[in-house]
Parts: structure tokens; sequence; C-alpha cells
């Protein structure tokens, strides 16, 4: 499992790449990668390509980056989803409070 | 380098003198003894550090004493290092076989000796750091099996099985279930049927069992206390949303199981599909269309169930992701084609409960059980299940409320979406007599509730109800008519008397509708309406209309005599 963060459009877009099975042991590696960058960035975006699998965990990881990101008011997208990946999202209907594409 | 203790065993008297003079010099206190049977009585009583131990000596030689002494060190380290004035390499060698942890030859070498002796401290210190941390451990991990034990005990209480062992419920549970995150609960509602809450906590162990408890006490607590499923949901997500830290949840399914209307209203929040199977065989697909419970505020908060009609025999199965994510030795998961499967294949004969039980231990055989498969099966019955709770009345007179009465008028906001019936039931149940009558005093209030809001403040007419297309149509004429109520009330009274051992409770409900011609409702009889006047004649002594039809007054008596408690 690795993540990575990387910023563009003025460093005010964040995007986090999940490579590999996304559960608790990525708990650290994951909250570093959104809490350590400037706080200028306005725009989320989780890239699950590489992610294999996910857990419930994965899935509180995802409500806190939200919070971190505004609650309510957050531009959280979530992209690239395997089909595994995309059913988890969906039985706890995730895409009331991401943009899932 | 600290000062250490040091035994030296040597029978010749000159070289363990010049051993010790170094050594002392050296800074470290020292035992001396002259042979085997020695040292093993001085590591007793000296306690030391370590050993210097002279291969030959008479009585018992070096490498015998050390075979006891490590022996009766146990898991204690004690270097013992031989001394030897052999030098050939098998002769050295044997000293390491026997048990000794290195060798030092004579003529002694002053640096080397106080080189040995220092490098050995630090290993028996490590060595000392590692025991005291395992054990530690150990102390810690027995501590914490003995504080999950309590907790589990503390939480069996709250979230106890409650009606599981109903005959129409079977189910699957792990015993430490509450570590893992599941919860299954059910509880039997006041006016007959049930609810049952299957739920799925985020992460393992303690904080996962305490978000429990407040959900079950939650559930336990309100249903016992008539409140409407949704209503129950509300408070169970409220409460959790305000304990749990973000990023934890509780996925849910939660089922309003009503045996009279035959029907179940369904709320899923982030469980995997579960599946209704009909008496035929015909298999029907619940989703979840709602996030866990705990991630929304209470306004965001969706509490909208879904109704699915269910015919006697017809059974739900409701389950956590744990059976689908149960693997098998191949790290293989059990997943949802398997389950299905098994539903697409049943009939009459087959078990399906069983089936799943069986399939799924066959595929984890040999594999480590993870040990978080919830499943339970709720079976829709022909007629309610009530259960009369014994009155377990002490002799001596009851304490308690006895003689008193109370007025509650409600406004038409209020009407609109209020449900005065828990608060009423409290009230009536501060009365110890009436306790036992719990179940019955709640049809009571909401068919008499319902009958004047219904009737006498929507002014709805009862006649719709006479065939079932009109049933529907009635329920779409009350939702409408709740929507533009701007006037009426309705007025309850409550009162009591009694001497401690007997009393009648009087129930009188008034509403500010135009009432009816009540002549003739007692002989009526059809299976859409007026179900509930005959039932309530049973509970209660007596029953009258007064005023033009928009007042009732009901008494209830208690205790209740044998005749009137078979149903």
């Amino acid at each position: 499992m690795t993540v990575q963060a990387s910023l563009a459009g003025n460093g005010r877009e964040l995007t986090i790449k999940i490579d590999g099975r996304f559960d608790f042991s990525a708990h650290q590696e994951f909250r570093d990668a959104y809490e350590g960058v400037s706080s200028q960035v306005n725009c989320y975006t989780v890239d699950m390509g590489g992610t294999s699998y996910l857990d419930s965990s994965a899935l509180g990881m995802l409500l806190l980056l939200r919070d971190h990101a505004g609650g309510d008011s957050a531009d959280v997208t979530i992209v690239n989803c395997n089909q595994d990946v995309r059913k988890i999202l969906t039985i706890s209907n995730f895409e009331q409070l991401f943009k899932i594409q | 380098m600290d000062a250490i203790r040091i035994l030296i065993a040597d029978d010749n008297q000159i070289d363990r003198m010049v051993l010790s003079r170094i050594v002392r010099n050296q800074g470290h206190e020292v035992y001396e003894v002259a042979n085997g049977v020695e040292a093993i009585e001085g590591y007793s009583s000296f306690r030391p550090d370590l050993i210097l131990m002279d291969v030959m000596m008479p009585e018992m030689n070096g490498k015998e004493a050390t075979r006891h002494i490590k022996a009766n060190a146990g898991e204690d380290f004690v270097p013992i290092i031989f001394l030897t004035s052999l030098t050939d390499a098998q002769s050295l060698a044997d000293c390491l076989g026997s048990g000794g942890d290195d060798f030092l030859s004579k003529p002694y070498n002053p640096t080397i000796l106080q080189a040995k002796i220092s490098s050995f401290s630090r290993m028996r210190q490590m060595h000392q750091t590692l025991q005291h941390q395992r054990d530690m451990i150990a102390s810690n991990n027995e501590h914490l099996m003995h504080e999950q034990q309590v907790a589990k005990a503390v939480f069996d209480n709250v979230a106890h099985d409650g009606c599981l062992s109903a005959d129409n419920i079977r189910y699957m549970l792990s015993p430490l279930s509450v570590f893992n995150g599941d919860v299954l609960l059910a509880a039997q509602k006041p006016a007959g049927g049930m609810h049952v809450l299957l739920g799925d906590f985020t992460g393992h162990g303690l904080p996962a069992a305490i978000g429990a408890m407040p959900l079950a006490e939650i559930f336990y607590g309100m249903t016992a206390k008539g409140f409407a499923i949704r209503e129950i949901l509300r408070e169970i997500n409220l409460k959790l949303k305000g304990i749990l830290p973000v990023g934890f949840f509780c996925c849910a399914v939660v089922v309003d199981l009503n045996i009279e209307r035959k029907n179940a209203s369904v709320w899923m929040g982030g469980v995997p599909d579960c599946y209704l199977l009909r008496n035929n065989g015909k298999v029907e697909t619940l989703t979840s269309r709602y996030l866990p419970l705990g991630v929304l505020s209470n306004e965001q908060f969706n509490d909208d169930l879904t109704e699915f009609p269910m015919a006697e025999g017809d059974r739900l199965f409701l389950w956590s992701d744990g059976i689908l994510e149960a693997r098998n030795q191949n790290g293989e998961m059990f997943g949802e084609q398997r389950l299905r499967h098994i539903f697409d294949h049943a009939h009459a004969e087959l078990d399906v409960f069983e089936q799943i039980q069986q399939q799924l231990a066959q595929f984890t055989a040999g594999s480590e059980r993870d040990d978080d498969t919830t499943l339970i099966e709720v079976r829709m019955l022909q007629e309610s299940i009530r259960t009369d709770l014994d009155m377990h009345l002490d002799s001596g007179p009851l304490s308690g409320p006895i003689d008193w009465e109370m007025e509650y008028r409600l406004g038409p906001d209020t009407l609109k979406n209020f449900n005065p019936l828990p608060l009423m039931i409290h009230i009536m149940m501060e009365v110890p007599g009436l306790r036992a009558m719990g179940g019955q005093l709640y049809t009571v209030m909401a068919e008499l509730f319902s009958n004047s809001f219904e009737h006498g403040v929507l002014g709805l007419d009862s006649s719709l109800k006479n065939s079932a297309d009109g049933f529907v149509q009635y329920y779409r004429e009350r939702e409408k008519q709740l929507q533009v109520l701007q006037q009426g009330h309705i007025h309850i009274t409550l009162s009591h008397q009694g001497d401690g051992r007997s009393g009648a409770l009087t129930i009188r409900i008034e509403d500010s509708g135009a009432g009816f011609d009540y002549g003739g409702i007692q002989g009526q009889k059809n299976p859409y309406s007026g179900r509930g006047i005959p039932l309530i004649s049973q509970v209660c002594e007596s029953l009258n209309y007064l005023g033009k039809g928009n007042i009732v007054e009901a008494v209830i008596r208690w205790p209740v005599s044998p005749d009137k408690r078979t149903h």
C-alpha cells in the first residue's frame, strides 16, 4: 500500500493516490497526505485507480478527509474506482457525500 | 560502568587472590568460593550478577556446577565465564557446550577481563529489560482481557438478548461480537410486533463496543415506551453522531415487523443487500438507500422506511458484511454470488438458514476465522406474539403514585408532528400495578387516540376502510389532511385512584371534531376497521362514548382478573 499526494492548480488542488489495499494500515499516511499541505487547497481528489480493496476504516478515513475539507461544503471527488471499490462505496451510499467519478 | 557482584570459584588460592584483586580494583564486589558445591551455595546466598568459574575443581567441577546454577537460575540470565589454562580448541568448545557463556585463559589479562565483564554486564541488563517488558506486556494483556470480560458483562446487561429467542427469529452471532463491532437487537413492541436492529460499527475492540451501548439502550428503552421506529432511528443517529469521533459510524439494517398489518418497514444504511424470501421461493432484494448511522446530522438524516408486505412464513434474511467477507484458505471471499446461489436454489425442503451456516463453515474450513459473521432470519407470523409479564408484586403495599390526575391538551401544530403516546405511557407506568399491563395500555391509548385524531380532528370517514382500495385511499387522505391541518385539538385526561393493592385508571380523550352517532358501533365487524374497539373492550372494564361522540372514556382496573388475560 502506498499513498502519494500531489498539488496542482496553483496549490489549490490536491490529489491523493492510494495504491493497494486501503485499510487501517494507511491511516497515518493518508492523514499526513492532506494535513501537511498548505491551507490554500480547496479541491480534493482521491485517486483510487490502484486501490484493490477498501474496508470500513478506509470509509472512516474518507469521512475524516471530508471533515478536514470543510464538512458539508467540502469539495472531494473520488475517481478511477474499480468495480469492487465502487460497490463498497455504493453500499455505504457515499455518493451522497462525495462526487464519485 | 556500574559496580556489579561477581562470584569467583577457584580451588587454587593464589589464582583466586590474583583474580579477586584485579576485579576488586575495578570496583566490583567479590565473593570467593573454592569448589563447585560452594559455588552453587554461593549463587543462592550471594546472588551474583556474573560468575568466574574454574573448570577443574575438587568435590564438583566447574562444568557440573554450571549446569546446576543455570538450572536454578531459570529464566534469569547469569553469565558464567570459565577460567582455564587449557588452550586446545576442543576443550574450550566443551566449556561453552556445558552451558558456559565464555572462557578466559590463564594467566589473566586485566584489560580483556574488564572488557568481558562490561560486555556481559550489558547483555545481562538487556536481558533484564527484555524480561521486564515481556512481563509488562503479559500483565497488560491479562488486564485487558479482564477488562473486556467486565465490559462484556456490562454490555450484556444493557444490550440483552431482548426477544431474540422468539419463535420467529433465528440468528448467528459470535460470542465476543461486541468487540468485533457487531450488534444484534430485537424487542417486542408494546402493541405487538417487533423491532429488529442489526448493526456493524467501524473498527474493532473497545471503540466499537462503546458505541454499541447507547445504541442498545436507546433501542430497547424507546421500543418499550412505544416510540415508532423512525423516532428511534433519529435518536440513535443523533446520539452516535454526537459521541462517535468523525470517521466512526454504524452500518445498520432496522426492521419494524408489523404482524397485524402483515408488513415490514425496513431502513438500511451502509449494509450489503439483504433478502426477503417468499413462501413460494421467490427472492426479493433489499438495498441500502442511506448513509450509515452517526454520519449525518439529524437535519440531513433520512428516516424514510421501505415497506414490504409479508405473508405468514415469508422470511427476511439480514447480515453484516462479515458473511460476504469471510475468507477461505486461499484468501478468497465468500462473496455475494455464493450467498445468492443458496437463495436461488431454495425450495420448501431446504432450510436456507442452515444452508448458509453449512456452506460458510465448509468455505472457511481450515482458514483463520474472522469470526464476525452475523446473520438473522425473521419470519412473519400469523398472529402477534403477546407475552403477559407476570406481576411480581411484593406482599406489602406498593409505593408509587396512587391518587392523581393529569390533563394534556394538544394543539394542531403539536398534533401534526408529535406522538404523545410514549409520554402518556411513561406516566401510567409510574403506577407499579399498571406496569405489567404496558402492552395493553399502549393498545388502548393508541387506538383511542388515533380514533379521536383521525375521525375527530381530521374528520376522516372510517367507512372508507371497508374495502382494500378504500384502505389505501384512507391513508392518502389522512396524509393530505395532516398537511393542511390548522385548527383543532385533543384533550387527554388521565386519572388514577387506588389503595396500593388494586386501582382504576380512567382515560378520557376529547377531540374538537363533530362526533358521531355511537349507538351502533359495538356490533360492527369488518376486516378493515373497527378492529380496535372489541379489542379495547376486552381490556377495559368499561368503555363509553359521551357528549356528541367526541368524548371517549375508558376505565381499566388492576390487578387484572384471570379471565381477561386470555387473548
